[in-house]
């Protein structure tokens, strides 16, 4: 069993209120969270911070969340940091782009709390 | 200079035109035209330019000054009118074969051989006045260059045989016949001609340009010096001032009008311009080369008058100014140019002019004779072609010793000008049948004979009999007393005209007649079939450019018996040509009956040959023909108009389809257009409905789950879903707001202050403001500000358009400037929100107030909201009678203005 303590996670989205109520979760279930509030803020810590996950919003300002994943995914140092998209929309299309850009999975808006906790959990290998 | 050189140096530039014209003849044959360009073509108009131009007006400007500048004046200022009218001349003459002005004006009035002949006859009297200062100007440049004016030698002109001039007319009349006779060609075009004469009009273009350079720029210091010697002596000073009196002004508004009228309708214009024409749309380039041709040769004329009166002695002639200067100063081979200058132009006049005439005089005078005495159809005659050929020859040798007998007897009298405005005068005559011709459908036979009779009537009583009679050759008492000694019928004062000039007077005289004559016997008089089918191909041309012309005569005969006709006439080796052109595009064979088409065809080339009139004897003689009513014939021409506004009314109702399916494809990509943006209008909302619903939930779910939730945090999650729920309120409101304001038609019934509304929306905003330390101003207004408004709206407005400063401008030390001025004389308010942000990109400057339109930009924080905001402001100032706008720039932020009128009244 690999203790819940160790493991980092970024959370990234332009809706400060759903940051908020993922870092409670993630808190809750004992991981490590960071925040950052749009694409450029989090590409400029992840290198930084290395986190074992992100979850990153879709829709955002600026650097959008495809563009900060293709940006992890070329960095050799992240190559074992997971993604975790978070999207209002809910297209194949969408999705295809999405695992394309390297993601592990993906949680569309609205979500249920349980749902989300477990899926990070899944993805990082954590058992309860 | 020696006698010998000029006459050897005369001969080997004839020669040399001569090899020339062969050349350019050659050139034709083998496809390679010289003469099909716009160039040669506007060159060969320079014909105009004679030796009146080229002596004469030097003459006539030392004599009055800037009177000389009409003649070129006339055809510049004409240019357009000259293009329009050219154009339709040239379209009617190539469908209809036309060769020369006499069977232009013989076709349009049904064909008629009287008008032919009266034509004619007109020109031939109105020309050989003008071929004789041709030849009087060759001699006497002769004498000049020579010196025989001073020393009696051998060309005296004592006798026949001694006179010079004589010489020159025989050599001139071999030249002709050697150029314009060679052949007869069914569509009289000369391009072997045609390119010696464009040769000398550079000739004497040059020619004249180094005279006057040499005069200006070698006797003179440049064309100042010369306007200033001129204006030293009070002889020359003169000169440069127009003549103010009425009588003058007169004058120069007829030759204004006789030069414009003779550059298109003089024998050799008509002859160059429409039958030489090889293609219509040069037309349009000449009409400005060719003025600017006679600009170049008119430019030196003025110095060189002014230079001749300061530096030869008195009593040298001033039509000789130009070619005595080089010999004062001893440049003999500059004079020897110029004087071939002076041939050149007097050549080139002399063989066009006498070409047209000869082709006229046979065509339209001596063939109807031939034909109606049945002389040319009998059998067993010479080819018909080639005796036409022989009369035309014999045509030439007596014009051109008609023009020497008058120069003998009277152009020696009289200067150069005065005897060539005698000829333009008779070139007048025809333009009222002309122009009427070819704009009025109503204009006819009748009264075309009584103007043209009438007009030629008065033109032979006021110019040339006084003329004669000036020379002592008939009654000298005539100018002085009058006709039969009527004082009111003086020949230069007609009925009491006093105080204009000779040529005015004959000009308002003759063409009172003629126009009034040709008018009022027009409206009196019917047209027959013929007159009525002609006419309305001339006025109508555009109509036939693809389409037959009417048939007006049926006419029956087998195709073996119409080739037999054209072997006759023409011989056998060109009817095979021209039959093998037509059957390109048609098989005849011999035994049957020819179509409608063929005759015509057949009369066509009849036409070009022989003239429309005489072509229309020479085919009624050989075949059975019926003429068409007259009620047929209105039928026809009906038929023809309901086509034309048939093919009109379809051509409108294509044009209005097409116009109404470009409206329908472009509605329908304003549909298109539409449709996308309400997809991402819809997918924005939904979008934007899913994150507040996110917060909510997940919320609303963690203190579900927890029971023992720290009050605290209990509060803050309650206040957070409070929040996002008033978020979705907004946005529902605004979209239901958009569309309540598309559907609806809005009275506003209330008004509101611009400044209470401002502070009203700032005390809302104030959290926010103080949250993000935006420094934010605004002084307040205590002047009238009410506008047209309901107050929620005009904070609505307000709310938005402060939120988006809030939500755009920097993100640190963020800046706000709130203005409102009220300009009270024009009842306005303008009121500006600035903020510091970054500018709005290009792409959305032009849609920002648009439905739906979000700006997203990277630079940009998050397009919060709907894309309505800016929209409903939109609206709701333009509700208000207001304008919105604004102003981004890369540096200075953004600031939205709003514009009001404003309302006096407080609320109603």
């Amino acid at each position: 069993m690999v203790s819940q303590a160790s493991k980092k996670i970024l959370i990234v989205d332009d809706e400060p209120n759903i940051v908020l109520a993922l870092k409670y979760l993630m808190e809750d279930a004992g991981f490590d969270v960071y925040c950052a509030y749009n694409g450029d803020e989090a590409v400029d810590i992840v290198s930084d911070l290395m986190p074992d996950l992100i979850i990153l919003d879709v829709m955002m300002p600026g650097r959008d969340g495809f563009s900060v994943a293709k940006y992890i995914r070329n960095r050799e140092e992240l190559s074992n940091t997971i993604i975790l998209f978070l999207t209002a929309k809910g297209t194949s299309k969408d999705k295809m782009q999405g695992y394309d850009s390297g993601a592990e999975s993906y949680i569309v808006k609205p979500f249920d709390n349980d749902e989300i906790v477990e899926k990070v959990q899944e993805a990082l290998g954590v058992i309860i | 200079m020696d006698a010998g050189i000029v006459i050897i140096t005369s001969l080997i530039y004839l020669i040399l035109l001569f090899g020339v014209a062969i050349y350019g003849n050659k050139m034709s044959k083998s496809g390679n035209s010289i003469v099909n360009n716009p160039y040669v073509y506007s060159l060969s108009l320079a014909v105009y330019c004679t030796v009146w131009t080229f002596y004469g007006s030097v003459g006539r400007a030392a004599d009055s000054g800037l009177a000389y500048v009409p003649v070129y004046l006339g055809p510049t200022i004409m240019a357009p009118i000259w293009y329009m009218v050219m154009r339709k001349i040239i379209l009617i003459s190539k469908q209809l074969r036309v060769t020369s002005i006499a069977d232009f004006l013989s076709s349009r009035y049904g064909k008629s051989t009287f008008i032919g002949a009266l034509t004619t006859i007109i020109l031939v009297f109105g020309i050989i006045p003008y071929i004789s200062i041709q030849l009087k100007a060759i001699g006497y440049s002769f004498d000049i260059i020579t010196n025989q004016g001073n020393e009696q030698g051998f060309w005296d002109s004592s006798t026949f045989y001694r006179d010079k001039v004589n010489y020159f007319a025989i050599l001139l009349a071999v030249f002709t016949i050697l150029f314009g006779t060679r052949s007869l060609d069914p569509n009289e075009r000369h391009e072997g001609l045609i390119t010696a004469i464009a040769l000398e009009s550079i000739v004497k273009l040059v020619a004249f340009l180094a005279g006057g350079i040499f005069v200006v720029y070698f006797l003179y210091d440049g064309l100042e010096d010369v306007f200033l010697q001129a204006s030293k002596h009070p002889d020359t000073a003169e000169l440069l001032t127009l003549n103010p009196s009425p009588e003058a002004a007169t004058n120069w508004f007829w030759v204004l009008i006789l030069s414009a009228v003779s550059v298109m309708f003089l024998p050799r214009q008509f002859h160059v311009s429409v039958v030489e024409n090889t293609n219509v749309s040069f037309v349009r380039q000449a009409s400005w080369l060719f003025p600017l041709y006679l600009f170049l040769i008119s430019f030196f004329v003025l110095p060189i008058a002014i230079a001749g009166k300061l530096s030869l002695p008195a009593g040298s002639e001033p039509d000789m100014f130009v070619l005595s200067l080089p010999l004062l100063y001893g440049h003999e081979w500059l004079a020897l140019l110029v004087y071939i200058g002076g041939f050149s132009a007097a050549a080139s006049m002399v063989v066009v002019s006498v070409i047209s005439l000869s082709i006229m005089v046979s065509n339209n005078l001596l063939m109807p004779l031939l034909i109606r005495t049945r002389t040319a159809s009998i059998e067993g005659y010479a080819l018909l072609s080639d005796r036409l050929l022989y009369i035309r020859r014999i045509v030439i040798i007596v014009i051109l010793f008609l023009a020497y007998g008058f120069y003998k007897s009277v152009s020696n009298n009289f200067p150069l000008v005065s005897i060539g405005l005698i000829s333009f005068t008779a070139i007048l005559q025809l333009a009222p049948a002309v122009i009427g011709g070819i704009y009025w459908s109503r204009a006819n036979k009748k009264g075309a004979i009584a103007g043209l009779i009438a007009g030629f009537f008065i033109w032979f009583i006021t110019l040339p009999l006084p003329t004669l009679a000036e020379s002592g050759i008939i009654s000298p008492n005539l100018v002085e007393n009058g006709y039969f000694s009527i004082s009111w019928l003086r020949p230069y004062a007609l009925f009491g005209l006093e105080n204009v000039d000779r040529i005015s007077n004959a000009c308002i005289w003759s063409m009172i007649f003629n126009v009034g004559l040709f008018v009022i016997v027009s409206i009196l008089s019917t047209q027959d079939v013929e007159e009525l089918a002609q006419g309305d191909i001339y006025v109508n041309i555009e109509k036939y450019s693809n389409a037959p012309e009417l048939e007006v005569i049926h006419r029956e005969a087998s195709v073996q018996k119409l080739k037999q006709l054209l072997v006759r006439y023409l011989g056998s080796a060109k009817t095979r040509n021209l039959l093998k052109t037509y059957d390109g595009t048609l098989s005849v064979k011999n035994d049957d009956n020819a179509s409608q088409e063929f005759i015509n065809y057949v009369e066509k080339i009849l036409t070009g040959a022989f003239g429309s009139a005489s072509s229309r004897l020479l085919l009624s003689t050989d075949i059975r023909q019926q003429n068409v009513t007259l009620e047929q014939l209105n039928e026809l021409l009906n038929q023809t108009k309901e086509i034309l506004e048939y093919s009109h009314a379809l051509e409108e109702k294509t044009a209005e389809l097409t116009k109404t399916t470009q409206e329908l494809a472009e509605v329908n990509t304003q549909l298109t257009q539409l449709d996308v943006l309400k997809a991402e209008f819809i997918s924005t909302v939904t979008h934007e409905l899913r994150t507040p619903i996110t917060a909510i939930r997940s919320f609303a779910q963690m203190m579900a789950k927890k029971d023992d939730l720290d009050p605290e945090k209990k509060r803050e999650f309650l206040n957070i879903i409070l929040k996002e729920c008033d978020r979705i309120k907004r946005l529902i409101n605004q979209v239901l707001e958009v569309e309540k304001i598309d559907a609806e038609i809005i009275t506003i019934e209330d008004f509101a202050s611009l400044d209470n509304t401002i502070k009203l929306a700032l005390k809302r905003l104030q959290p926010q403001i103080e949250d993000l330390k935006v420094d934010l101003i605004y002084n307040g207004s205590s002047k009238h500000d009410m506008i047209k408004l309901d107050e929620d709206k005009l904070l609505q407005v307000m709310l938005n358009l402060l939120s988006n400063a809030l939500k755009f401008c920097a993100s640190e030390n963020g800046i706000i400037r709130i203005g409102l001025k009220i300009n009270e004389l024009e009842r306005s308010a303008t009121l500006s929100v600035y903020n510091n942000g970054q500018y709005i990109a290009k792409e959305f400057q032009h849609t920002i107030f648009e439905k739906f339109t979000q700006v997203k930009d990277g630079n940009l924080a998050k397009p919060e909201g709907s894309g309505l905001g800016l929209y409903i402001t939109r609206k709701f100032v333009e509700q208000a009678g207001g304008q919105v706008s604004f102003d981004s720039s890369e540096k200075g932020g953004t600031t939205f203005y709003l514009n009001f009128p404003l309302h006096n009244e407080e609320k109603s």
